[in-house]
This record gives structure tokens, C-alpha cells and sequence, in this order.
């Protein structure tokens, strides 16, 4: 890239050396230097270098979690320019006009430092609701598709961020624990699937307020509609729907 | 005995903890993050077992031959053995787990070829393989967590092994929410994953995995093997951070690979050279060819990989998460365009020396999946990852149980260290592994030679004079192991190219190792086992 070429961005990072600490913003001007580079791999940079914010004084590692770095894990989610997503996916020359990115940790979850938050809540849940298969299920061709859908929930979080509904003390499960029972429940039989559907209907059905607002926001792309829809007509409406067709 | 502990909750750990619990055996499954962010999650193109579902006349025994020829008959063949028999039970229960592989017209597992094997044997769901059995598999770990048999320690990670004599006796782990430090006793299973750290944004892995607990265990004299087999893996593109990986199923689905001529032709370079197995020979063979055909006069530019001949059915039904992932990263629809690619690390054969059971140097410690050297030799074939990581998963947990079939009572987890009591509490500085990386590359690419690793110790030696800390004294040292392996294999083998001794040499028949004895680091040799014979029943 020529020098003429150099484009920059306002990094505003919300920092807290852990969860009792005041957080404030550190700002840093940050020089894009690749067009492919994204909030992850900027952070990371960072973190290695020697940079200074706006204020000249050194930025020391900023705390966040990170794994893949290519949209497969969900360990970097975070809110950024107001909406939940992964840093990895954020590209920077989506904020180059606009020349600010405000990064801030998820909001729905205890704050560990800086941009980590502790996850486990979600998890518990899965585990506390009794969500497996017992015995044996298998993916036919019918349900082979949704089944993989639904099993490409990354748990990250993103849609409970922006779930009206969805908040660690309530018993309601948001579209994490949605997912996963999506997975189940069409392979599941016996006494299994009247404790999953009775299960399904209160810590989903009950408590989603149809709001749709996590329609849209999934980093990976499940069709979390359709996947509601199956899942409620066999488990609240007892009917199957037809496969999904074949993109 | 306390509860096993387990070091790493991907495919081998969850393998581990789930054979642990299907004995009634409590374990303690330890990770950085959730396992819904571990490297397996990437794993793209299948799992390889000899179901003959496409009705080619498939067996083990073939699976047998083409891993060890793949390996260049470094691998262990009791082990390799073990691996392919119990494959195709191993790939029909993970279907009973569902997960949603693709599937023959009469409902049975379709399978793809892959490279270096020549009938179709890999077993996959569309391009995302690893993350559907993932997902079964946290699914079958919770049902356990719900009885109390596995009980999960994530944002955790090992700083040491606690050793008393010449066994160990359990971990420190650190907890890198609170920076609390807590000793827990057990036998302990790393599967702890590769060691990309040490060659960070070079690899197609995730940077979660440090490489630190593998330093932190050569560093306490744990016996390596098998350093210098480092795969490159040929189809890969550059992205912010890492390296991310094409998968090997999108030559598997009929991609070629070619490179411009200056006369404007296109090569097929693997097709012309390897007329059988063409663009899907061996991942150590293709990488080596794109070295040397890029590097020839009469070619200009990168090697492409040409997909745009693939049929809809396949983009539909067989790499569509592939396809997404290309074009989210490139701007490139590779059904339109051939995309260039580069040959990136992507697999460590070599780790924690293991026997056929997963037992390490050190009593009381074993080791699984990526993180141990066993079943691949000096070439890993493609399919095979996940396979040795669920199996070596579940021996290692039988291995434990065998020669630990008491447990005792368990004792509680206290953090009652704080971060500065321990020096291996500080990570690695960013500069420093770069650094560390950097020299390294100098003497491990895929074509070396006695002056290049020679030239990349030097380096090391440089870079030891700055102030280390603890933690980069060993990454150091675990890097320093790796050249020192190299240097050691004076012959071409698999995944180690050697300009100067460009050929096979059959008196280096063996597996280097290396481990620090008296502060030193010490080679050694160690004997490819000969394979049993065995009952009737068993053979594969």
C-alpha cells in the first residue's frame, strides 16, 4: 500500500482492569495497513506493538478472547459501533469513512477485564436443562440439513446481546439454547422427547417474545427462524415440518 | 487416585473425558476456552475410516498401507493398526451421536476421496466436518457433566506439571479470569492441541493454542519425538492473523491445481507429474512441488487452485461453508475464479512422545490428539486428524484406567496461589514470539538444509541474549528442540526435505527424539516397533 494510500481509524476500546474497576475509553489512531485487516487482528496487533493513544501514553495488552480468528468459534464477540458481533468479521474499511470504532465487551454477561466477559452462564444452562441426546439419534436425509444447521451455533452470545428477553437470571434460554435443542429434537424418542418438548416449551417457547431481533445478527448465518419454526411446531404444535430445501 | 485430569477440551480431551465416563471414571476436563473454541471446530474435509459405503472394495488393511506409506513408515504400525481397525465403529457411532454426515442415496455414509489414499474413505458433513462432531460430542460430555463424571475447569490453563519423583502427580493450572493459581492432583492426559504458537500467524490452527504447555512439559524433561515433522499444508490463503485453510476435500471434489507458463499456458503441474493420484497425492508432496514450480524460469505467479469446473450439486451440498468462507475473506467466488494459494503450516506430527497406549516419558502422564506424536509419522494424510485424536483419546483414557483402577477420593480445588507466585504466570510478549518465529521459519521451511537450521540456531542464540521470560525461555528451548531435530535427520523423509541429503536413507529408519537431560537438550533415536502379529479377528 502506497503512503498516500494509508488509511486510519479511531479505535475507541472500553477498558477495565477487571470487573470492580471504573471502565473508561482509551482512544487510539490506528493505521489500517492491510485492506482485509478486522477489529481481531488490529486488537492483536496492539497487543504486540508498541502504540500509544491519543492521550501519549502506551496502550498496554488489551484484554479480549480470541481463537480462530475466522468466524468458526465465537470466542471474539463483542459489541462493536453498537452491535454484537465477531471481531474477526469486522473489517476496518467498513469504518473508514465513518473513522471511529467503539469496541465494548457484551453487556448481558459479568465483565471479567476490558473486552472478556465470562460466557459460562450459557453453558450452565445447556447443562442445568438437560440438553443430550439419550441413547442413539441419527440425522437421515430428511432432517440431515436442519440438523446441521442448528448445529452450527457458535454460542457466542451475539443474539442474546440484542434479545429483549434474554438475561442471565431469567429462566428463558434465548436462541443459544434454542440451537442446541433444535439439534435434538428431531432425533430424539421415548420418554426423552416429552421431557425435551416440555423443556423446550418453557425455557424457549414460553419466555420468547417473538421480538425477532436475533433474526439477523447470527456470525453464522443459521436460519434461526426457520429453525424456531421447526422446533415449535414439534414441540409446542406436535407437527413435523417438511425438510429444508436444498440451497 | 483423584479424577483424571485432562489437559484441552477438543476432540481428543472430550474423547477422553467420554470414555472416562462410560466407565464410571471421574475426570477433569481443563481448557483455556469453552470447547466450542477449539481448533477441532476448523477441521473442514471428514474423517477417514474403510466403511467401503461406495462399494470400491475398501478394507482397514488398506487404510493401513496408505497411512504408513503417507507417514513414510515412521509411524507406529501396532498403533496405526489399532487406528484403522477401529475406525469404521468409531465413524458409525459419532452418525448415532447424529451428526449429520452426508449421506448415499440408501441412507448410508457417502465418502470422498482425500489425498494419498486411493479409494473414497472420508467420511464428512458438507466442508464443516469438525464442528458437527464437535457439537455431538460437547452434547455426549454434557449428558456426563449432568452426573457429575466430567466436570469442566474452562478459561483455565496448565502452567506446570507437578512431578514427585519420576511420576507425575498432577497440575498447576492458572485461572486466566481471576490469575488464581491452583495444584490439583491426578494422572493427567495432555490434549493440549498443536504447537502454533511458536510459529504464530503462520498456521492454519487457532491462536488460542500457545504451544506453551507442550514448552512447559519438554522444559520438565517430558520426551519429545518427531520435531522437525512439521506439515505444510498446500492449499491455504493468507488472512489477517493466520493462515486459513482450503480444505483438501475441494481437490477431492475434482479442484486442480495449476501455475502460469510465461507462454501463457496453464500448468497442471501435479496431474503431468503424478499421473495416478495427481492433484491428491500426499499434502508433504504437493507442497513441495508448488515450491519448486513457482521457483522455476519458465512459470510466473502463484499456483492457483481452479474450482470453477465443479458442479452445482457439489457447491450445494458439499463445500457450500467452504465456498461462503473464500468469498467472505477473498471477494473471490471460487466457482467463478481460481484463487491462489500458499503452502501453510497446518499440522505438527512430532509432540510428546507416546507408546502404542499413549503413555508418555513420565509415569502417570499421557497424551492424545495433535499434541502427541503417534499415527502419522512424517506425514500426516488428510482425514486421519480427527480419527487419531478420538481413538488416541479413548486409549489413552484406557491406558490410565488400566494402570490406575482405584479411584480414590477426591479432594477439593483450592486457588491458593496468587499470578506472582509462580514466574510462568507472565505469557510471551508479542515481539518476542514474533521474533521467536521469524528465525525458526529460516530453518524449518519446507526445503532446508544443513546451512539454513545451523544459521536459525545462531538466531536463537541472539535472540536468548535479550531478557526472557520464563515462559519464552522454554518456548525457546522447544523451538531450538525442533531445529536440532532437523539438523539431526540428515536424509528426505515425508515433511522434512533436506537439500543436502535430498534422498531416503534407510539407516535414518527412525524416530528422532529429544528431551532435556541435565539442563541439556539431548537427541536420541528410537526404534519404529515391529508390528505384531495378530489374532485373526483383529487384522486389518
Amino acid at each position: 500500500m502506497k503512503e498516500a494510500d494509508r488509511k486510519s481509524v479511531r479505535l475507541e476500546i472500553l477498558r477495565a482492569a477487571d470487573a470492580e474497576s471504573e471502565q473508561w475509553l482509551q482512544h487510539i489512531d490506528y493505521p489500517v495497513s492491510d485492506d482485509g485487516e478486522n477489529v481481531a487482528s488490529a486488537l492483536k496487533r496492539i497487543n504486540s506493538g508498541c502504540f500509544t493513544d491519543t492521550d501519549g501514553r502506551s496502550v498496554e495488552p488489551v484484554g479480549f478472547e480470541c481463537s480462530c480468528l475466522q468466524k468458526k468459534c465465537g470466542a471474539c464477540a463483542m459489541v462493536i459501533n453498537g452491535t454484537p458481533r465477531l471481531a474477526c468479521d469486522a473489517r476496518l474499511s467498513e469504518f473508514v469513512k465513518s473513522g471511529t470504532v467503539r469496541i465494548e465487551p457484551l453487556k448481558k454477561f459479568p465483565l471479567v477485564r476490558d473486552l472478556i466477559v465470562d460466557r459460562g452462564a450459557v453453558f450452565e444452562r445447556l447443562s442445568e436443562l438437560r440438553i443430550w441426546l439419550e441413547g442413539q439419534g441419527r440425522a437421515d436425509s430428511r432432517i440431515k440439513d436442519d440438523v446441521y444447521d442448528a448445529s452450527r451455533c457458535l454460542q457466542c452470545g451475539c443474539c442474546l446481546e440484542v434479545c429483549p428477553n434474554f438475561s442471565t437470571a431469567v429462566s428463558f434460554g434465548g436462541m443459544s439454547t434454542a440451537m442446541a435443542m433444535s439439534r435434538i429434537i428431531p432425533m430424539v424418542s421415548g420418554e426423552q422427547r416429552k421431557e425435551l418438548y416440555s423443556t423446550y416449551r418453557k425455557a424457549v417457547f414460553e419466555g420468547c417474545g417473538k421480538s425477532l431481533a436475533c433474526r439477523s445478527i447470527c456470525p453464522a448465518g443459521i436460519d434461526i427462524e426457520r429453525q424456531l419454526v421447526r422446533s415449535n411446531a414439534a414441540a409446542v404444535w406436535k407437527r413435523r415440518l417438511r425438510p429444508a430445501k436444498k440451497k | 487416585m483423584e479424577r483424571a485430569i485432562i489437559i484441552g477440551a477438543g476432540l481428543a480431551g472430550l474423547s477422553s473425558a467420554i470414555q472416562l465416563a462410560e466407565a464410571g471414571r471421574p475426570s477433569l476436563l481443563i481448557s483455556r476456552q469453552q470447547s466450542e473454541r477449539a481448533q477441532s471446530v476448523l477441521a473442514e474435509g471428514g474423517i477417514n475410516a474403510a466403511l467401503d459405503t461406495m462399494g470400491e472394495g475398501d478394507s482397514a488393511s488398506q487404510h493401513y498401507e496408505d497411512t504408513l506409506r503417507g507417514g513414510a513408515y515412521l509411524a507406529d504400525p501396532n498403533a496405526v493398526a489399532g487406528l484403522v481397525r477401529h475406525a469404521p465403529e468409531i465413524v458409525r457411532s459419532l452418525s448415532e451421536l447424529g451428526v449429520p454426515f452426508n449421506l448415499t442415496a440408501d441412507e448410508d455414509i457417502m465418502l470422498r476421496p482425500f489425498g494419498g489414499q486411493k479409494k473414497r474413505r472420508t467420511a464428512y458433513a458438507q466442508s464443516s466436518t469438525g464442528k458437527m462432531i464437535m457439537t455431538a460430542l460437547i452434547d455426549r460430555a454434557r449428558s456426563f457433566e449432568g452426573s457429575g463424571l466430567i466436570k469442566r475447569l474452562p478459561h483455565h490453563e496448565l502452567l506446570r506439571l507437578l512431578i514427585s519423583g519420576s511420576r507425575c502427580v498432577g497440575v498447576r493450572v492458572r485461572d486466566v479470569f481471576s490469575g488464581r493459581l491452583a495444584d490439583i492432583s491426578g494422572s493427567v492426559i495432555m490434549c493440549c492441541g498443536g504447537m502454533n504458537g511458536v510459529f504464530p500467524g503462520m498456521t492454519t490452527g487457532t491462536t488460542a493454542n500457545t504451544g506453551d504447555a507442550a514448552a512447559a512439559l519438554f522444559s520438565q524433561g517430558v520426551r519429545f519425538a518427531g520435531l522437525e515433522m512439521l506439515q505444510y499444508h498446500p492449499t491455504t490463503i493468507g488472512i489477517p492473523g493466520k493462515r486459513c485453510l482450503i480444505t483438501e476435500a475441494a481437490r477431492g471434489e475434482g479442484g486442480r491445481l495449476w501455475i502460469k507458463k510465461k507462454n501463457g499456458q496453464r500448468w497442471y503441474f501435479m496431474e503431468e507429474k503424478y499421473p495416478e493420484l495427481g492433484n491428491l497425492m500426499p499434502r508433504d508432496v504437493v507442497s513441495r512441488e508448488m515450491y519448486f514450480v513457482r521457483r522455476q524460469q519458465d512459470t510466473e505467479g502463484e499456483v492457483l487452485l481452479d474450482m470453477t469446473e465443479l458442479g452445482k450439486e457439489v457447491w450445494g451440498s458439499r463445500l457450500s461453508d467452504m465456498r461462503e468462507e473464500i468469498k467472505s475473506f477473498t471477494g473471490l467466488d471460487p466457482a467463478e475464479t481460481p484463487i491462489e494459494v500458499h503452502e501453510g503450516i497446518h499440522y505438527f506430527m512430532g509432540g510428546i512422545h507416546t507408546d502404542e497406549k499413549h503413555r508418555t516419558s513420565l509415569s502417570g502422564l499421557y497424551a492424545a490428539g495433535e499434541c502427541a506424536c503417534q499415527y502419522h509419522g512424517a506425514n500426516r494424510l488428510g482425514g486421519n486428524s480427527m480419527l487419531g485424536a478420538i481413538y488416541g483419546g479413548r486409549v489413552a483414557a484406557a491406558a490410565l484406567m488400566s494402570d490406575q483402577p482405584e479411584v480414590g477420593e477426591e479432594q477439593p480445588i483450592r486457588f491458593s496461589l496468587r499470578n506472582d507466585e509462580d514466574p510462568l504466570s507472565q505469557e510471551s510478549r508479542g515481539d518476542f514470539e514474533q521474533a521467536l518465529c521469524r528465525v525458526l521459519l529460516g530453518g524449518l521451511g519446507i526445503v532446508r538444509s544443513g546451512e539454513l537450521i545451523n544459521a536459525a540456531l545462531e538466531g536463537l542464540d541472539e535472540l536468548e541474549k535479550r531478557g526472557l521470560s520464563p515462559r519464552e525461555k522454554n518456548k525457546l528451548r522447544l523451538g531450538r528442540a525442533m531445529l536440532l531435530s532437523a539438523l539431526e535427520r540428515r536424509e528426505s523423509r515425508g515433511a522434512h526435505f533436506r537439500e543436502d541429503f535430498p534422498e531416503t536413507d534407510d539407516s535414518q529408519h527412525s524416530t528422532v527424539t529429544a528431551q532435556i537431560i541435565g539442563g541439556e537438550i539431548t537427541l536420541g533415536r528410537f526404534e519404529i516397533p515391529v508390528r505384531r502379529a495378530e489374532p485373526e479377528h483383529e487384522r486389518s
